[in-house]
């Protein structure tokens, strides 16, 4: 299983797209840094592809840090830096999208 | 396991440095080894010793040398990008006829060639881009 | 050649004048090469500019990045991608470029991306 991480806000960047365009499951899909915006819910459609396969998480102090942690959508499970490692450790490889 | 770590991301201009350590620290945390950690393209800029921001502000480079000092981990910057850049040690500034060397102490010159040994030798490899 | 959950893919999303990236790339794959591991580079999002073949990086007094890319087979690199639909979307014709490239569909790039033991981009 491959973990995808995205660091780019999705309104100004394409990366976030990109990796959903390339992504195919089972695999873990982490938004990081100012990647988190995209986990609001301005961004749905953008998720409308993945199947139940892959999975969606966004770090909790991205988001605690610009304020959006209330706005999370439902599709995304909040994880702290040690569930990132440990998130990382359950895939076997890892695609950072920048 | 045995995690490496590549900081592709200026210090200033990206978060890596600082999302990259956060990780390592966590790792360190759950008692996992982090084995190396590798700068490389703007991301060589984090091991100048000549970083001064404001008191208030956090200091990545110092970060990771504490880190590094305490935990043992080797701290590789890509030397090639790293000349390019003007992070330089005593070897290197005296080599290029410099008059100063600017690589902070826990800071190593090395090639590419331990990346690829990361790569391929730690049991992951998590990359922070920039 | 190393087992293939020994190979390392290279991602490069940058175009050759985008910074140092298509570089940095480019030069982890040739040190990587010259350990004798197993690489492949996938050319994705405006990275497939790299390829365009009438390239005068002198125009701007840059060094040469086409001249490098074009050296890759002398270093046994042959594992060479891109997705069709990055090529289509900049309008740009798969059979006038560089270096001969595998051309992929999303699913294959999904595949390729699980077929690689690690993967570094950039």
């Amino acid at each position: 299983m491959i973990l995808h991480t995205v660091n780019r806000a999705p309104g100004s960047h394409a990366a976030l797209q990109q990796c959903i365009q390339a992504l195919s499951g089972p695999a873990a899909l982490l938004l990081i840094e100012d990647g988190v915006y995209g986990a609001t819910p301005a961004f749905t459609r953008l998720f409308h592809r993945l199947d139940g396969t892959v999975h969606c998480y966004v770090l909790a102090a991205d988001l605690q840090a610009r304020g959006i942690d209330a706005l999370v959508d439902g599709r995304f499970q909040v994880i702290d830096d040690a569930a990132f490692v440990q998130l990382s450790l359950d895939c076997d490889k890892m695609v950072a999208w920048y | 396991m045995k995690i490496a770590v590549l900081v592709y991301g200026s210090p200033t201009a990206s978060s890596a440095a600082a999302t990259a350590y956060r990780y390592a620290r966590a790792a360190i945390g759950l008692g996992h080894q982090i084995t190396r950690v590798f700068f490389y393209g703007e991301g060589v800029h984090g091991a100048s010793a000549l970083a001064a921001p404001p008191q208030d502000e956090v200091n990545w480079g110092q970060r990771w040398q504490q880190l590094a000092q305490e935990h043992e981990i080797e701290m590789i910057v890509c030397i090639a990008a790293a000349l390019r850049r003007g992070v330089l040690n005593q070897q290197e500034a005296q080599r290029h006829g410099k008059s100063a060397a600017n690589l902070a102490a826990g800071f190593e010159l090395s090639g590419l060639g331990q990346l690829a040994d990361a790569a391929l030798n730690s049991d992951r490899l998590i990359t922070f881009g920039g | 050649m190393s087992t293939p959950d020994k190979q390392l893919l290279v991602v490069v999303g940058a175009g050759p004048h985008n910074a140092t990236r298509a570089r940095d790339a480019l030069d982890l794959v040739l040190t990587s090469a010259a350990f004798e591991i197993g690489v492949g580079i996938l050319f994705r999002d405006d990275a497939v500019y790299q390829l365009l073949p009438q390239q005068q990086a002198d125009a701007i007094d840059a060094k040469s990045l086409a001249a490098n890319l074009q050296a890759l087979p002398l270093y046994d690199v042959e594992q060479l991608y891109a997705p069709r639909s990055a090529l289509e979307a900049r309008g740009l014709d798969p059979d006038n470029l560089l270096l001969p490239v595998q051309l992929l569909d999303d699913n294959a790039t999904a595949a390729l991306l699980h077929s690689y033991g690690q993967i570094l981009s950039f």
